[in-house]
């Protein structure tokens, strides 16, 4: 290498502004340096249908996303607005027999059942969580670990909703493309849409009171409010989600409300970064798929899944999303002196 | 350079304020009234209940007994809030910024907020919309240097003089008609207190009352029009500094013995 004549130099050297996450961009060499890691992620997102063999594999996306959905509720309710929340399985329960009970009792297809059940599911499960906002950390986490047994023990106990059958013969999707596209589109536009609200005046708002929730209300601002407001944004992801199970199995029951529907995503996180947003989503991406190509080890897998988390947490405990930005970051070029 | 605070009525009255925690009596019938427009420091030894006057009048404790008149309105119990939206703000004695953003980023929670939405914030910047630009404003107007980096940084690679300012500057952008300043000066140095007094004279010129609470008594009664001491949860004494300074049984809750010629001296 001819050091006389050239240096090494980072590419993003130049237009990076003094604020984080500001850029000043002049050509579109500079505007590629941040489009073209989003792009590559959108168009691998919505090429996977093509590129998978098979239905069985084809059905395994559509889960991936659903637990994505999930992941990125948990991953915003965690670190942006400071509730850990496990009620990741009472979401999709919540969703699941919404959606369930719109379709197979009054008949509304699934083009209207999938709307309706994230935001009547939503609204739902923030009525219900409203009482448990005061607690923070742990404390929430041990409510929202509550509501989905709960819920599975009134429907069997009360033997409403089918009891431990479940809702059967529910409306499917017309065809797996529509399903897939669905549930992709879903987790493109909450990704994307979570990465604007959190950068968002208001999102500030959600950070604050993640940072000192005195202070929030020392400047004026109900704070139950606001935690209201984001519990029902993670919680209509959920449902969302919810919705889409039950109509991709025909079917909604009591092990909707499982609990690796609540745990699966955490893990997620710790694998893809957490506070990223987009990690929860990658680390989804490699841990379903995983659980999946285990299958044939039968009750093993669980070690080797377990052997697999506990690699990432020792080697690579910032996340995949953290390490790959740093590292993207820190490219560099040679340029004439 | 004493501001000569306006004859008008009180703004702030405190009647009777009393508060046990369990059998700890912090607060005895404590009485007391704020005009608008003046200067009203509270000293009192370490655990004397300044701090928990400050809670109760700003809503984060409610009060076992006594009542809490903000513009002749019965405010005791509210929640802290609804009391900061009318007006009456507070800081906190240990820092409360959000440590994970910028500066400038603290300040955009307060210019969020209903009042502030409302009243457009301090001089009505709030109303130009752009919060970030005006945060920055409002950190200027305080001691924050524009042209450098500071207000830029994570709030909490910060020294504690600029998070004391902050804290005042998050006070500021609702707008306030009552700041209460919770020991502002403590844990900062001669230089940056001899700064911050002037900023809280020109806060009194634009109208705004301000209750302060402090150990450092000589800057308070620079400022000050009026002063009261409290000492274990009572009232001891109230008046103009110079006649608190002058005052024997404020020399002995402070020191223990009347002897002391100066209370200043020490200070």
């Amino acid at each position: 290498m001819d050091t006389a004549h050239s240096r090494k130099e980072r590419i993003d050297r130049g237009i990076k502004v003094r604020s984080d996450g500001i850029y000043a961009l002049m050509s579109f060499r500079e505007l590629s340096y941040l489009t073209l890691p989003r792009l590559i992620f959108i168009v691998g997102m919505l090429s996977l249908p093509l590129l998978m063999p098979g239905m069985y594999w084809q059905r395994v996306i559509s889960i991936v996303c659903i637990y994505s959905l999930l992941a990125l509720s948990f991953d915003f309710l965690a670190h942006n607005v400071g509730l850990v929340s496990l009620g990741g399985a009472f979401f999709i329960g919540v969703g699941g027999y919404t959606a369930g009970i719109l379709n197979s009792y009054f008949g509304i297809p699934p083009i209207l059942t999938i709307p309706l059940a994230t935001i009547i599911g939503g609204v739902f499960c923030t009525v219900l969580l409203l009482p448990c906002l005061p607690l923070k950390g742990v404390y929430f986490a041990i409510i929202t670990l509550m509501y989905p047994l709960f819920m599975a023990r009134i429907i069997e106990a009360f033997d409403i909703f089918g009891g431990t059958d479940g809702l059967i013969g529910i409306d499917s999707f017309s065809n797996s493309w529509v399903e897939q596209y669905i549930v992709i589109g879903a987790v493109l536009l909450s990704l994307f849409g979570l990465r604007r609200l959190v950068n968002m005046d208001l999102g500030l708002i959600f950070t604050a009171i993640m940072d000192n929730d005195q202070a929030v209300k020392a400047s004026g601002i109900n704070i139950t409010h606001y935690k209201a407001l984001a519990v029902f944004i993670a919680s209509a992801m959920g449902c969302l989600g919810g919705a889409c199970i039950t109509h991709i199995y025909m079917w909604s029951g009591i092990s909707q409300f499982a609990l690796d529907f609540s745990i699966l995503p955490i893990a997620a996180t710790v694998i893809g970064g957490s506070g990223t947003l987009i990690g929860p989503v990658l680390g989804c991406l490699i841990l379903v798929p995983v659980s999946e190509l285990l299958r044939d080890f039968g009750t093993l897998r669980i070690v080797f899944y377990a052997v697999i988390l506990v690699g990432f947490i020792l080697f690579r405990s910032e996340g995949i999303m953290d390490f790959g930005q740093r590292k993207y970051e820190q490219f560099e070029r040679q340029t004439k002196i | 350079m004493k501001n000569q605070a306006k004859k008008k009525g009180p703004i702030l009255r405190v009647e009777g304020l009393t508060k046990h925690f369990g059998g700890v009596t912090a607060l005895k019938d404590v009485s007391f009234e704020v005009g608008e427009g003046e200067i009203l420091g509270i000293i009192g030894p370490n655990g004397s209940g300044k701090t928990t006057i400050v809670n109760n009048i700003s809503g984060f404790i409610k009060p076992s007994s006594g009542k809490v008149y903000y513009k002749g309105k019965d405010i005791t119990g509210k929640k802290p809030h609804k009391i900061a939206d009318m007006g009456l703000t507070r800081t906190f004695q240990v820092m409360r910024p959000y440590y994970s953003l910028p500066a400038y980023k603290n300040l955009v929670i307060p210019l969020f907020s209903p009042r502030a939405r409302r009243t457009g914030g301090w001089r009505g910047g709030g109303r130009l919309g752009d919060r970030h630009t005006v945060s920055i404003d409002i950190l200027e107007e305080i001691g924050f240097e524009r042209d450098s980096y500071i207000p830029f940084k994570t709030t909490s690679t910060l020294p504690t003089g600029y998070l004391k300012r902050l804290e005042l500057a998050r006070c500021l952008s609702l707008k306030p008609e009552i700041i209460i300043c919770d020991e502002v000066f403590s844990g900062l140095s001669m230089s940056e207190i001899s700064s911050m007094v002037p900023l809280i004279e020109r806060l009194q010129m634009e109208g705004i009352t301000i209750v302060m609470i402090e150990h450092r008594l000589r800057e308070l009664f620079r400022v000050a029009n009026r002063v009261m001491v409290l000492n274990f949860g009572e009232k001891l004494v109230e008046g103009s500094p110079d006649e608190v300074m002058a005052d024997p049984q404020v020399k002995v809750a402070y020191f223990g013995s009347e002897e002391v010629e100066e209370v200043m001296t020490y200070a």
